[in-house]
């Protein structure tokens, strides 16, 4: 069977960001960027799928500005078979736009999984792949920490409140991946070079009949208020005086 | 406008995240209703009756929500959507499981994890982790779907009389099964309405080392909580962790032991009140926010600081 992987290009997770002075976004020129870590979980596990003879193909998938390339290069050095990218230019695109994209691809491709992460660590919506299910009136198997597939069923087992909740999903289906579902490795030289002959064909949202104008305005992005921290105490006996007398919180 | 605030509960009781969100529904400025769907959940559409501000409760008794499977979910919340200029639920594991399914259907964009209303068109949500606040307005005459932060919001008074309405349940698309679940079990405060939170991270260097976070935190009558680093490790199960990906809280104090403060954890408790450091790392990131740090072995300092709690009294 296909697998859909779903991935995106978002800032590093170890880039401190900063806030534009106009407010008007995040100051992305000359930072680093990188595949977003919940899609680098979702591409090992399509990997893991296919090693143990589940996933014959695997076409990594991404809707981002031209740079996204290197991305899909990445998923495709990883051990993804080939990729689509949906150039959309310098344009935001929200959720329900990727969502949308995905779901012509998906009709078009045919997998009996997409799988994606939970929630992209820049906007941080958690949204996509639950917009995709109901789009193609799939289920899901949201918050994923194992995913068994068996047949025509994928037992998806979820991090939810209080510890884990399995459930079993007919396919085709959709997965969104959390932390501990595996750890994702890291590409060889050679499958890096390898990966450079594997084709990425480019689409644009109009061939897939969708706008990928945004539906929300953004009005402002500014920085969070500040804590005022920093301040030391000498002893537990001091922390528990402070506590009690200073703060008044126990 | 008219609202419809969707309960978060466990077919038990309701919990507190429903009570904050309804103070964003009552925000919105319409009559909120709340829906209550679950299996033999009787008790808990009571207790959403006392929800100030509540026009009526709906109830949806069946057992196809009994684990609030996101496809019957959706289902049944789109069959009501009719009426609702805005749909909110708290952005809970499972909020955010099914209310994306139903911007999807309704074609509208979803605004997840709001932290304030500024308008009834208006709403601030954090991106990067808490780093950077949006403030995005939606185009008019369409409807709002909304994730809320519990945590940014007070929660209403329990002094409401609406009547309670039951409801037939939707037909579900049938393509999704509850198989198990695996809750851990604890007599400790819920970690995300706790007043105390006491987290360990990797500095805690087994799960056996929790306890004597455990004794502090029974203490303190609080919740315990982790960073990833520690629930990766396995010391504890994955629904101790605090951050961006993991649970928010902002307790009246929080108390982070033997974690760095990577930004990722931050973004989960920086709105603590108080927020307590203990590290041997005296350039650990995590005292940048602390108001009391204390540089120290965590092994000398957890045992000490739980002794002279019990000095105290506590
Ligand atoms: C996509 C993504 C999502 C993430 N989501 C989250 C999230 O939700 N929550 C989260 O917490 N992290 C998250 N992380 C991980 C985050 O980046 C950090 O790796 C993690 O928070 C580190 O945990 P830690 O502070 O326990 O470990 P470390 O950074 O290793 O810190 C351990 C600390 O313990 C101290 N220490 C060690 N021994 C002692 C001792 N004996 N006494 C006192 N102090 C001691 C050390 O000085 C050090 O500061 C995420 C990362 C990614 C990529």
């Amino acid at each position: 069977m296909k697998v859909l992987v779903a991935i995106k290009r978002v800032v590093d997770y170890n880039v401190k960001i900063r806030v534009k002075a106009d407010q008007t976004g995040v100051d992305l020129a000359n930072v680093k960027m990188s595949m977003n870590p919940f899609d680098e979980i979702g591409v090992e596990e399509a990997i893991r799928l296919k090693e143990k003879g589940v996933v014959t193909e695997i076409v990594a998938v991404s809707v981002g500005p031209k740079e996204t390339q290197e991305t899909i290069r990445t998923a495709l050095a990883m051990g993804a078979d080939r990729g689509i990218l949906v150039n959309t230019g310098s344009q935001d695109v929200e959720p329900l736009t990727v969502a949308k994209i995905l779901s012509a691809i998906a009709k078009a491709e045919g997998p009996q999984l997409v799988i994606l992460g939970k929630q992209a660590i820049d906007d941080d919506c958690n949204q996509t792949g639950q917009m995709l299910a109901q789009l193609l009136g799939w289920p899901q198997g949201t918050f994923a920490s194992k995913v068994v597939v068996e047949g025509d069923k994928a037992e998806v087992t979820r991090e939810v409140d209080g510890g884990l909740q399995t459930v079993r999903l007919t396919l085709p289906a959709i997965v969104t991946t959390d932390l501990r579902l595996n750890e994702p490795r890291y590409a060889s030289l050679p499958n890096i070079m390898k990966a450079k002959k594997k084709s990425i064909d480019e689409k644009t949202p109009a061939d897939f009949g969708v706008d990928a104008a945004p539906r929300l305005k953004v009005l402002k992005v500014s920085e969070p208020a500040k804590r005022k921290g920093g301040t030391k105490v000498k002893s537990v006996q001091e922390l528990v005086e402070k506590l009690k007398n200073e703060a008044g919180v126990i | 406008m008219a609202v419809l605030l969707i309960a978060e509960h466990d077919n038990k009781s309701l919990k507190d995240s429903t009570s904050k969100a309804m103070t964003a529904a009552i925000a919105l400025g319409g009559p909120v209703d709340i829906l209550v769907a679950g299996h033999s959940v009787r008790s808990v559409a009571d207790s959403a009756a006392k929800i100030a501000g509540a026009s009526k409760v709906l109830l949806a008794d069946d057992p196809q929500y009994a684990h609030q499977l996101a496809e019957n979910m959706a289902a049944l919340i789109l069959e009501l959507s009719g009426k609702y200029d805005a749909i909110l639920t708290p952005a809970s594991p499972s909020g955010k499981n099914y209310m994306p399914r139903v911007a999807a259907a309704l074609d509208v964009a979803q605004i997840s994890e709001i932290v304030s209303v500024d308008a009834a068109d208006t709403f601030t949500r954090p991106v990067y982790a808490g780093n950077a606040m949006q403030q995005v307005q939606v185009p008019s005459g369409t409807k709002r779907v909304i994730t809320v932060r519990p945590t940014a919001f007070k929660a209403a008074e329990l002094n409401g009389t609406a009547a309670i309405e039951t409801i037939g349940a939707a037909k579900g698309p049938g393509t999704s099964e509850f198989v198990r679940e695996e809750l851990s079990k604890s007599e400790r405060p819920e970690l995300a309405g706790a007043r105390v939170v006491v987290s360990g991270g990797r500095g805690m260097q087994s799960g056996e080392n929790f306890h004597l976070l455990e004794k502090v935190a029974d203490r303190l009558k609080a919740a315990v909580g982790a960073s990833r680093a520690a629930v990766d490790a396995g010391f504890v199960p994955n629904d101790y962790q605090v951050g961006q990906t993991g649970k928010i809280v902002a307790p009246e104090l929080y108390i982070a032991v033997g974690i760095s403060g990577a930004i990722q954890h931050l973004a989960g408790m920086k709105d603590s009140k108080v927020i307590v450091a203990i590290n041997k790392d005296e350039e650990a990131p995590i005292f940048q926010v602390a108001d009391y740090g204390l540089v120290a072995d965590l092994f000398k300092a957890v045992p000490e600081l739980d002794e002279e709690l019990k000095k105290q009294g506590y």
